[in-house]
């Protein structure tokens, strides 16, 4: 079988800009220069990873940002370093002849294959809510995932659920890590997630031949270790304190931070504010608008984009823990000053009741001395 | 709990007699006021973190109003933290009463007898008080509450910590596991934030039955946690 090199020269890729190419990869997953001839190496002498991209319930969304990753170069680069031998969405294969493609592929690299997926499966009605192929999405993603080595989680639907498990989930659309149990699952959330991670995380894969070191929630550390809050090219602002008030005021033009307007950077765990967006042009942030935080679990169901105190989905109204905290004191506040009220009342009453008897008492004692 | 040499049913002040009982050790005390000046604080900063104040003008290398907050946020939590920890420790080597807060003995039956009377009392059911030199059963459960509300706001806070010192520091590593169970940073942001108001809840019911109890049970309660002394006036 070809190696990376071959089928990249073959595909009239220089040597001069496959070495580039090392070291831009090694560069964007953070590893050091004595990490390019590694990467080299392995590409010249490892056979291709073939990988099955498997789409459940989604958008594309992860494979349009995909194919336009820049570093490395997805056109070329990616599509001739890993076998992507099946992908329905982009495949010029198609019906019979492309699932003729799967069967071949779990067949022949039994153990070896890595499925990546996009979307995930929705279970309720044996999973009729998803039908590609002939076989509900659910079963053919236990069929393919039985003999792969590893599993990719692409996008927030396969990591975490996204749009289509927002409440209430009327399919029961199921995240990949609760359905396949048994397999390694590299979790690559964003909606989408950004294409030169997901390049750089599939390239880690096949040149380091393992899985990225992982997080406790299973994403990549080198992409997911940080939130976008602690990278910001706005956090001086936010230490400074200066903040958009309001949308196109005096701080939104000045490029002041957007916690105040909803910015959920400081809870959101991505590489937005490093790797950035379209080739590295701008981002969320840059553009003026806060992250909405597309790469955490549930972040359709976490209230308002536009709120820095959001509202909590658990109380099962819309309120936040200021207008729940304010509402429960002021109740316990007036229930004290009411409580008050009758203590002293009551304590009155007594004094006037016990006074008598005691008085008689304290009599009494005189009279008996 | 030992109700001190009263029953609750006979009325009260044939004598004028005061006895005092030393109830509460220095350390109690010391932790008490530490973490009533941390919980003025944390709360406070707290607010303002969620809630910033308006903005302030000029060049953002001349300012530092937000990392202020924040750092007295963080410092008043280490403080607040610490204190909880000495605190713990004095429940195991103190005297009986720095105890009692923190054990509940629930499985007591005499205990619960008592905690449906003072609820009785509180109601205003019951004429008379009985007197405690510690704490009254539902005391012990409001402290109890008090304790395990600041460990959750311990245990979340430094997991928001962590998530800005990052992986590898002791707070990410020891705490970063209440982030993995909300599943998301977000709902420790807001469930933190409710604990706040839950810890101010705590405060007003705790002062207002402090001094409560010190005008109508006869007893000293707020000069208690001064000097450590309990007073019964009759």
């Amino acid at each position: 079988m070809e190696t990376f090199y071959q089928a990249m020269r073959r595909q009239g890729v220089t040597r001069r800009s496959f070495l580039k190419f090392c070291s831009l990869t090694a560069t964007s997953m953070g590893l050091g220069s004595a990490f390019v001839p590694r990467i080299a190496q392995a590409l010249e002498t490892k056979p291709r990873t073939p990988v099955i991209w498997l789409h459940g319930l989604e958008c594309t969304c992860c494979t349009e940002s995909f194919i336009r990753s820049a570093h490395p170069l997805a056109k070329d680069a990616i599509l001739s370093l890993i076998s992507l031998d099946y992908d329905d969405t982009i495949m010029a294969a198609a019906g019979h002849q492309a699932e003729a493609i799967l069967d071949e592929i779990m067949e022949k690299h039994k153990g070896e294959y890595i499925v990546a997926i996009e979307g995930n499966p929705p279970l309720n009605e044996d999973g009729m809510f998803c039908f590609p192929g002939g076989e509900p999405f659910v079963e053919k993603l236990k069929r393919v995932s039985a003999d792969a080595k590893a599993l990719i989680a692409w996008g927030s639907c396969a990591s975490w659920g996204c749009v289509q498990a927002a409440k209430p989930n009327p399919t029961r659309a199921t995240p990949v890590h609760q359905v396949i149990l048994d397999k390694p699952i590299i979790k690559v959330p964003g909606c989408p997630p950004i294409p030169e991670v997901m390049a750089a995380v599939i390239t880690y894969m096949v040149t380091f031949d393992r899985i990225p070191e992982l997080d406790r929630q299973g994403r990549p550390k080198m992409f997911y270790g940080q939130r976008i809050h602690d990278k910001c090219y706005r956090r001086p602002h936010f230490d400074a304190g200066q903040f958009v008030e309001t949308w196109d005021d005096e701080g939104a033009r000045k490029g002041y931070c957007l916690y105040k307007v909803g910015c959920k950077g400081p809870t959101t765990y991505n590489a937005c504010s490093t790797v950035r967006w379209n080739g590295g042009v701008s981002w969320p942030v840059q553009s003026g608008h806060g992250c909405i935080g597309c790469s955490e679990d549930g972040f359709w169901d976490k209230g308002s984009f536009y709120d820095r105190v959001t509202s909590i989905p658990q109380f099962g109204i819309e309120a936040n823990a200021d207008q729940i905290g304010m509402t429960v004191a002021g109740g316990v506040g007036a229930a004290i000053a009411a409580h008050a009220a009758v203590s002293a009342i009551k304590s009155t009453v007594l004094k006037k009741q016990d006074l008598k008897p005691l008085d008689d008492t304290q009599n009494k004692n005189k009279e008996n001395v | 709990m030992k109700s001190y040499d009263f029953d609750g049913k006979a009325p009260q002040g044939v004598s004028r007699k005061v006895t005092s009982v030393y109830v509460y050790e220095a350390p109690v005390r010391l932790w008490h006021w530490v973490t009533v000046l941390c919980i003025i604080i944390l709360s406070l900063t707290g607010y303002f973190i969620g809630k910033p104040l308006p903005s302030v003008p000029g060049e953002a290398t001349f300012q530092y109003v937000m990392g202020y907050i924040r750092f007295a946020h963080f410092a008043a939590g280490y403080v607040l933290a610490v204190g909880l920890v000495g605190r713990l420790y004095w429940a195991i080597v103190g005297n009986h009463h720095a105890r009692e807060i923190i054990l509940v003995p629930v499985w007591d039956k005499a205990w619960w007898k008592e905690f449906f009377f003072e609820i009785r009392w509180y109601l205003f059911i019951e004429r008379y008080p009985k007197k405690y030199i510690g704490h009254n059963p539902v005391g012990q459960i409001a402290m109890a509450s008090f304790i395990w509300a600041t460990l959750f706001m311990c245990a979340s806070g430094f997991a928001l910590y962590g998530e800005g010192t990052g992986e590898g520091s002791w707070a990410h590593t020891a705490f970063n596991w209440v982030i993995v169970a909300f599943g998301n940073s977000l709902d420790v942001h807001s469930w933190h934030r409710l604990g706040m108001w839950a810890i101010l809840l705590f405060v007003m019911i705790h002062v207002y039955a402090a001094i409560r109890e010190d005008i109508m049970s006869k007893q000293s309660m707020v000069s208690t946690m001064i000097s450590g002394f309990r007073m019964f006036k009759d």
